[in-house]
């Protein structure tokens, strides 16, 4: 609209200077005198009318018209439009802005007046440049981190119970992607229960890091206190590996179904032999709807926040006591094997919420302090190592660490699937399925059964696909996937029952 | 023989230490010596220097106004209040004005404010003219040397040509009775008319309190590449752009609003300080006026100010190496600004970030109260300092006139 506006008016204008110009000529030739005027009025009108629509610019533009020699009219309007019309390759301005105003500042070479808005002819970003504006970015912000970080930072060496089953994964991937974004030296120990295999080998060398795998020699078991005793075996055996290594560093239990942010990997710089740091807990009931809304009215009821495990301090900044999770109002509800429908809970204090320092492990460390019991002594009775503060002997001297437990800068979480559901090794479909079926056949629990002759069908192929490919099934948790059990056996009946009926 | 042993390892691990700690000094010593055309001289003392006599004027020109209004205490023009308190209190003050090398009138002429809290410019000559005539008929110093060892704060847009509007005010010119004073202004732009020779560029006034509850960790990464906020298009005073900033504002925007490198809007968000701290680039382009309160805010937080102001006079550019802490663009280059700034070598930004975390730098910015060393007010004495001392010729002979009483716009005669 405006873009044809703008044509009309410079139409318009251009009409005006060649009627001007010619009434001017007919004028001193001294021809009829009544129809000058009538020019003159019809003129007069006609810049009245244009000077409503464009306002009081038009007297300039006038003048910026009439005086401007160096340049073509055409390309002067051009540039004055070239806010609006973004397709103009606009080139330098100065040679129409002197004829603007007339008033220039004396002796200046910036000349005062309306300038053109320069838009290049492509006014949009260029990927090669997006690029190297990153690479000044990351060199800045690694200037930062010399200038104000950590003054020298200390390896850190993080170990990770796991064991081959369908969620593995799923959270080794994530605690992998974490392991690769920390900006300091990383060894990753990987105690596997049941062995090194060769799943857990490909996973986590995808990563880059540093890696010492180790196989436990142990299956992991379905119940989960047995299943948690065991992680504690587990990652006494890896304090073993830092103790024969002399690995040098910052220790910190990183369970692979955890969460962490990375201002943790940057607070753990901070301690200096034992430290501590709130852990959140996202006690999951992984059940069905009920439970969940049962839990909930419950924990608004009593806690509506999320329950943190971790330090509380006195003022003056000293470790007095523990926040623990309250298992009480859970122990009915709770999972007791792998893959249960309840809450998992986590024990009174999670290894992942201790940070050590590795030279504790050392056999003949210069400055070890008193305080701390020997490795080989602790784990050797066979019994229960509930938390890393069996090491201690005394635990009032565990330093707090992000602003004493205020700032949760790790969860706690347990999700896992049935023990006994199947997956693809290694997450690679070979050979390819042999039945594919058309997504729109397939009957999910939630939607109504549609006509019964097509339910039939589907049902006999989600039968045979349930024979044929259960791995590519199982891969739900636990409680979709019984409830989709029972919903086909429902429909099962249903359609047979009407088949039966209609026959 | 096992004396000579011991000493020589103690020698030896003594050179070994102080080798250490050397490099740990210059590892840890992140920001670099500014050093300007005129010397090291940001960190110079004023005091002994210099004498600066404060006349006393009825308090019509000064305190009655700031009653009036109060406003003026908190926006950018405020420097000329301050910078009157700071000399009523300062070591540089003395109270016999023969042995003075500097004479101070304090009127606040850019605090007739609008409801909206901008400056009227329309009474400030006649203000300006009557002080003057104050002290013209009062003491004999101003005709001794035709005002030529007075100085006087005009903080206002163009300075000393008392207007808003940059066609209205090169008409104007400077005031013809301040052509022989010195001038401290916010305005600086080469070869124009309301830029006198020999003038004192200052910074605008920004409230350090106000910028100081909003510092951030300066570990916190910086992880925008260039940051602005302000007006593109004028819509109030000039709807199709082209006027405003030279068009070079309204070019920024049709050329990167679509960059995600370009973090730029016109909001007012409330976390504008903070972002700035996020930033690597800070852009400050000119306005209806090339200064800009932006390049203070820039510099106390540590963003690099990418100026884009053609012929540009920037604060103590005498003390300050403004080409080696910010980047210039020239208007005409705007479109290619990204350019630009992509091929900047990474050393040099390093350097720039060096040189503004210089805390003499940002200390120099400031106007802060109660005054601290080295900042603004300091800089301001030790600009006035290095004119010292006055060539002879200034003096005028007794009974010779320079200045012209009567003369500029028929307005300005008017008694105020």
């Amino acid at each position: 609209m405006k873009l044809l506006s703008a044509l009309q008016q410079q139409g318009r204008r251009s009409n005006n200077f060649r009627s001007a110009s010619s009434q001017l000529d007919s004028a001193v030739d001294g021809g009829v005198k009544s129809q000058a005027t009538i020019f003159w009025l019809l003129l007069h009108g006609l810049c009245c009318l244009v000077s409503l629509v464009l306002g009081f610019r038009f007297s300039r533009l006038v003048f910026l018209l009439i005086f401007s020699t160096s340049s073509p009219s055409t390309t002067s309007t051009a540039n004055l439009y070239s806010a609006f019309h973004t397709s103009f390759p606009s080139t330098t301005t100065t040679p129409s802005t002197e004829a603007v105003n007339g008033i220039i500042a004396e002796g200046s070479r910036v000349v005062v007046g309306r300038h053109g808005i320069l838009i290049r002819p492509w006014p949009h970003p260029d990927p090669e440049e997006v690029l190297k504006a990153h690479r000044i970015i990351e060199r800045v912000q690694r200037e930062q981190r010399i200038q104000y970080g950590v003054k020298s930072p200390r390896t850190v060496i993080a170990i990770t119970p796991t064991y081959v089953r369908t969620f593995q994964t799923l959270h080794l991937t994530g605690v992998m992607h974490s392991l690769m974004n920390v900006p300091y030296d990383l060894i990753w120990i990987v105690v596997e229960a049941g062995g090194a295999t060769n799943e857990t080998a490909t996973l986590v060398s995808k990563s880059g890091l540093k890696i010492f795998h180790i196989g436990f020699n142990a299956n992991m078991p379905i119940l989960w206190e047995d299943r948690h005793k065991l992680e504690v075996k587990m990652r006494l055996q890896a304090l073993r590996v830092v103790k024969e290594n002399r690995l040098d560093g910052i220790v910190m239990f990183v369970d692979d179904s955890n969460m962490h942010s990375m201002e943790l990997f940057d607070e753990i710089q901070n301690v200096k032999w034992v430290g501590a740091v709130s852990v959140g807990i996202l006690a999951h009931s992984g059940g069905s709807e009920e439970d969940l809304s049962v839990a909930q009215t419950e924990k608004n009821e009593k806690n509506p926040q999320m329950p943190v495990q971790g330090p509380s301090c006195n003022s003056s900044n000293h470790v007095v006591g523990w926040h623990t999770f309250d298992v009480l109002p859970h122990v009915e509800r709770r999972a007791r094997y792998v893959g249960d429908r309840g809450i998992v809970l986590p024990r009174k204090l999670e290894w992942s919420g201790f940070i050590l320092n590795s030279r504790l492990f050392w056999k003949e460390a210069k400055d070890k302090p008193q305080w701390v019991k020997d490795l080989d002594e602790v784990g050797r009775d066979g019994d229960d190592v509930e938390s890393p503060l069996s090491l201690l002997k005394d635990a009032s001297l565990v330093e707090p660490l992000g602003s004493c437990g205020v700032k949760v800068m790790l969860w706690w979480l347990r999700v896992e699937a049935r023990a006994d559901s199947k997956f693809p090794a290694r997450w690679i479909i070979d050979p390819p399925l042999d039945v594919i079926v058309p997504a729109k056949r397939t009957p999910w629990p939630d939607a109504p059964p549609e006509l019964p002759s097509s339910i039939k069908k589907a049902i006999n192929i989600q039968d045979n696909t349930e024979k044929r490919t259960p791995k590519s099934r199982t891969t739900r948790s636990r409680g979709s996937r019984s409830k989709r059990k029972r919903s086909a056996k429902v429909s099962i009946e249903q359609v047979t029952t009407r088949y039966s009926s209609n026959k | 023989m096992r004396n000579w042993r011991c000493v020589f390892s103690m020698v030896v691990y003594f050179a070994f230490c102080f080798s250490i700690e050397a490099y740990k000094f210059q590892r840890t010593q992140q920001t670099e010596r500014i050093s300007g055309s005129a010397g090291d001289v940001l960190e110079d003392d004023p005091v002994g220097r210099l004498k600066v006599f404060v006349y006393e004027l009825p308090s019509k020109y000064n305190k009655k106004i700031l009653q009036k209004d109060p406003r003026c205490l908190t926006h950018m023009f405020a420097a000329e209040i301050y910078m009157h308190r700071f000399l009523l209190s300062s070591p540089v003050r003395t109270l016999n004005p023969e042995e003075a090398d500097w004479f101070y009138t304090p009127v606040y002429t850019t605090c007739d404010l609008t409801p909206n809290g901008l400056p009227l410019p329309f009474k400030s000559p006649r203000m300006m003219r009557s002080a003057i005539q104050l002290i013209s008929s009062n003491w004999p110093y101003w005709n001794r040397t035709g005002g030529a060892d007075h100085f006087f704060i005009v903080p206002h847009d163009f300075g000393a040509c008392f207007h808003y509007q940059e066609e209205k005010a090169i008409e104007r010119g400077i005031l013809t009775l301040l052509q022989r004073a010195t001038l401290v202004q916010t305005f600086g732009q080469r070869n124009h008319v309301c830029l006198k020779d020999g003038s004192i560029m200052i910074p605008p006034y920004a409230p350090p309190q106000k910028m100081q509850t909003h510092l951030i960790p300066p570990s916190t990464p910086r992880s925008i590449f260039v940051y602005f906020r302000g007006l593109f298009y004028d819509v109030g005073n000039d709807p199709e752009g082209g006027y405003y900033a030279r068009g070079a504002r309204a070019s920024v925007w049709e050329n990167f609003k679509n960059n995600p490198l370009f973090d730029i809007s016109t909001e007012h968000p409330s976390t504008y300080y903070e972002d700035m701290q996020r930033a690597v680039f800070c852009l400050c382009p000119l306005g209806w006026a090339p200064w800009s309160p932006r390049l203070v805010e820039a510099v106390i937080f540590g963003c690099i100010p990418v100026i884009i102001a053609d012929d540009i006079v920037l604060p103590f550019a005498d003390a300050i190496p403004w080409e080696d802490i910010g980047v210039f663009v020239p208007e005409k280059d705007v479109p290619k600004l990204d350019t630009i700034l992509t091929s900047i070598p990474i050393d040099e930004i390093l350097r720039k970030q060096r040189l503004l975390g210089n805390p003499s730098m940002k200390q120099a910015m400031l106007f802060p109260q109660p005054a601290q060393p080295r900042d603004a007010f300091h800089q301001i004495l030790n600009g006035l300092a290095r004119k010292l001392p006055h060539d002879k010729s200034v003096y005028l002979k007794p009974g010779e006139t320079i200045l012209n009483w009567t003369a500029g716009p028929v307005g300005d005669l008017k008694p105020w």
